[in-house]
This record gives C-alpha cells, structure tokens and sequence, in this order.
C-alpha cells in the first residue's frame, strides 16, 4: 500500500514536471512571436520615413539616382521578407544603402543644414537603435526558449511536444566583416 | 560569477529571506497566542487590519511618493535624450513604455515605482540627466527598469506588509497584557515563561522585522544590478555612473526616509560608517557594487 502511494506521488510529480515544461516552452513561442513584432514596429517606421527621404535629397541631389534606386531595393526587400533571416538581411542591405547615402550628403552643403533632413536623420538613427534593442529582446527570448530545449530532461519532452529552436536575429557572417572604405 | 547566476543567486536569496520571514511571524504567532491565551483569532484580526492598510498603501504608492519628492511627469518633446534613453532600453527589456518623471534638483539620482509594469514610473532629477554621459544614463535607467521587470516593488511591498504585521501583532499583544492582567485566569508557569518571550519578542520583533527588510531591499539593489547590465551589456557604463553620483557630495533635497529605499543610490548620503549603522542602509555600500559591475 505504501508503496503505490508512493508512485502515485512520482506519476503526479512527473506530470507536474512535464506540465510546467510544456507551460514554459508555450509561454516562450508567445513572447517570440511577440518581439519579433515588436521588431516589425521599428522596421515599420523606417520604412515609412525613407521615401520622405529620398524626396528631400533628390530636391538637393538630382543626379544621384544610382544611390536612390539602391536605398528604394533594399526598402522593398524589407518590406517582401518573411522569415527573421530575411528580414536580418534585407535590413543590413538597407542600413548599407543608407550609409551611403548620407556619406553622399556630405557633398552638399545645402542639404546639410536643411532642418527637415536633419530631423530625418535623427529619426532614422533612432530607429536604427531601436531596431537593435528589439532584436537585443527577441535574441534574449530566443535564448531562453532553447536554452529549455537543449536541456535534459526539458528538452527531451519539449521535444515530445513538437517545440523546434528558433533562429536567432541575426545577419550572416559574411556581412560582419568591417566595410572596406575607399578614398 | 556570471550575471546569469548572479540573477539566480539573488532572486534565490530574496526567497530565502522572505521564507524566514513567515517562520519568524509564525513563531511569534505561536508565543503571543499561548501567552495571552487567546489563540489565533487575535493574529487573524492583526493580518486583516495590516492587510487593508498595506493594499492601500502599495494602490497609491506611486502618486504618494511623487507627490512627496516634486516630480514632474515629462512628454518627449521636454527631454528627447533622456526619453530616448527610456523608450531604448524598455524595448530591449520587452517592457511597455514607462511614464517618464523629472525632479528639478542638481544631486544625480533615478527611482522607479509603480506596482506592475503597466503602472511603472522612471524618475531621474535635471542633475542626473546633465552630469552622466549617455552611456552612464543608460546604464541607470536600465537598473532602473530592471526593478521594475524583477516586480521588485511588489516584493518590497509583500515585505513592507510583513513588517507592518509584526509590528501590529506585538502592539496587539502589550495592549492585551494590560487589560487582561489582573483577571485572574489559572495561568500556569508553562504561560509564564510564554509571557516573558512574548514580552521579549514584542519590544525585539520590530527591530528585527525592520531588519530583515532592509537586507531584502539591499538583495534587489544587487539584481537590479545585474538585470539591468543585461540589457546593456556594458558593467562599466553602470559602474561609473555609480562612482559618479557617490562622489557627489550634495543631498538629495526631495528625498527623505521614507523614500530613501528607493532610488539607484542612497540620497542621503549619511556620513556614520559602523558596522552596527550600515545594517539599517537600504542599499549595499556602493564600492562592493561597483566591484561586482567590475567583475562581470
């Protein structure tokens, strides 16, 4: 008699156990989900702010087009991507096109001290920031989630359940080296 | 240690503390009902009369506490650097947008308040804001939110709710040696010896009480700590804002005692270094602090 009571007491403490596993690994998808949109908002306002951008330089910068097309490819890339390494890519495409584009700038004086592009440009550049923590929060969650899958017991019944690892946010390696800059 | 397991420490420590607690009033509980002979029922009285008190007081915390230190709150066309600050690294904590105070005072200090993350409050003074670079004030504002995000207000007032029992149980408990004293009940020596630790326990509970909650508010301040280093990842920027705002020599004009636990770094800056002293700070002494950031 004892010694049914006592696995009673271990088939509850397992299903417990499980439970709370299944629990967490639920909890966590919904809290991915749910950076990776908050990074959508951030990528959302910097998409909207460029082609006000681009009219405010092209009233400086008419011949510049090269540049214009190449910030406008990289938008629309933006806006197509699906899946979080397409988005990281397409995202450090049009932090690149940028980049140039307001090295660009610095040729024209005019377009300088204008106030509307230089509101544009702090706006982007918090953006650009805030981009960064959101991923900083979805990386971290990420973490979490597969952290619980890769360990043992967790992982082997997250696993049961049909939880996958999630990607990082992250772009690929070969777009980490440092920009070559010719003179 | 990592901050990962600085993190784990702390908030095992803090749960530690808070189970010792519930010992410490369960005992009493069991002295001052076998001396009086009342049983429980007066401790059920006490609970109920320190729970309403204590509800109200952690529902309006935040507006007291603002009103008291003249906070004003701030749009984001005041301050952009500072609400910037706010807005960055609440993403990065996956936190809803706190409301954003300033107080109009030169000594650099920061609170948070507000009982859950959708009530929060981010407070810093004009000193703050103007004396740390940016990378100092983010390090604050993200201990800052990290009180926030570890419910450290929350637990603080569970703690706060805890004290205020204990002191109320041993008030009840002198109160009813004086009217029951001379009704002459058969009291037995076993009640006699009850009598005197519960007189012992009524005039010492307090003290101790009050002591236990201060080393759970020092606790948080080191997982704050740590929390908020993980949101910028960078000790340093933390590390030297503290040194910075410790070698300010200027107290806090809005800050009192009753306030005091609450911001990034005492404000009232108190000269007495005693050991017997520093069990009654709020905050841990800021060079073990900064020698922790150090060796993340």
């Amino acid at each position: 008699m004892d010694f049914s009571l006592i696995l009673i007491g271990v088939a509850v403490l397992t299903a417990l156990y499980i439970w709370s596993v299944y629990n967490g690994l639920a909890t966590n998808k919904v809290r991915i989900r749910e950076a990776l949109s908050g990074i959508d908002v951030q990528f959302k306002r910097r998409v909207d702010l460029i082609p006000n951008l681009i009219e405010t330089v092209k009233g400086y910068a008419k011949h510049e087009k090269g540049i214009f097309e190449n910030v406008t490819k990289a938008r629309s890339q933006l806006l197509k991507a699906e899946t979080p390494h397409d988005k990281a890519q397409s995202d450090n495409m049009l932090t690149g096109a940028l980049k140039t584009l307001f090295a660009i700038s610095e040729n024209y004086p005019t377009l300088r001290a204008s106030e509307n592009f230089k509101a544009l440009q702090e706006e982007l550049e918090d953006t650009e920031n805030k981009i960064a923590y959101s991923r900083q929060f979805y990386n971290t969650n990420v973490k979490d989630y597969n952290t619980t899958l890769a360990n043992f017991p967790s992982g082997f019944f997250g696993r049961l359940f049909g939880f996958a690892p999630e990607e990082f946010f992250e772009a690929d390696n070969a777009e980490k080296k440092p920009i070559k800059v010719a003179f | 240690m990592n901050i990962y397991s600085q993190i784990n420490s702390n908030k095992l420590k803090t749960w530690i503390i808070i189970v010792l607690f519930i010992v410490f009033i369960t005992t009493i509980l069991y002295v001052y009902g076998k001396a009086t002979g009342y049983g429980l029922s007066f401790a059920g009285i006490a609970l109920i009369i320190s729970g309403i008190i204590s509800f109200v007081s952690y529902y309006y915390s935040d507006k007291m506490i603002l009103g008291m230190s003249g906070a004003k709150q701030i749009k984001k066309s005041d301050n952009p650097k500072f609400f910037r600050v706010v807005e960055n690294l609440s993403i990065a904590a996956g936190l809803p947008m706190p409301k954003v105070y300033i107080i109009n005072d030169s000594a650099p200090n920061a609170f948070a308040t507000g009982r859950d993350p959708k009530h929060a409050v981010i407070c810093a003074t004009t000193g703050l804001i103007d004396k740390l670079t940016d990378i100092e004030l983010e390090g604050v504002i993200a201990h800052e939110l990290s009180h926030i995000k570890n419910f450290d207000i929350r637990v603080m007032s569970i703690v706060s709710i805890l004290v205020g029992l204990v002191a109320l149980l041993a008030d009840f408990f002198m109160r009813s040696m004086w009217y029951s004293g001379d009704s002459d009940r058969n009291k037995g020596s076993g009640q006699t010896i009850f009598l005197a630790i519960g007189i012992a326990l009524a005039i010492l509970s307090p003290i101790i009480a009050t002591l236990i909650q201060l080393s759970v508010s020092r606790k948080r301040e080191f997982l704050a700590d740590a929390s908020g280093v993980l949101l910028t990842r960078y000790p340093e920027g933390l590390a030297s804002a503290l040194e910075k705002i410790s070698s300010d020599k200027e107290p806090l004009e809005a800050a009192n005692n009753a306030t005091a636990h609450l911001y990034i770094s005492s404000p009232l800056k108190n000269i007495k270094k005693h050991w017997f002293s520093s069990l009654f700070n709020t905050h841990p002494p800021i060079q073990e602090r900064i020698k922790i950031l150090r060796s993340m």
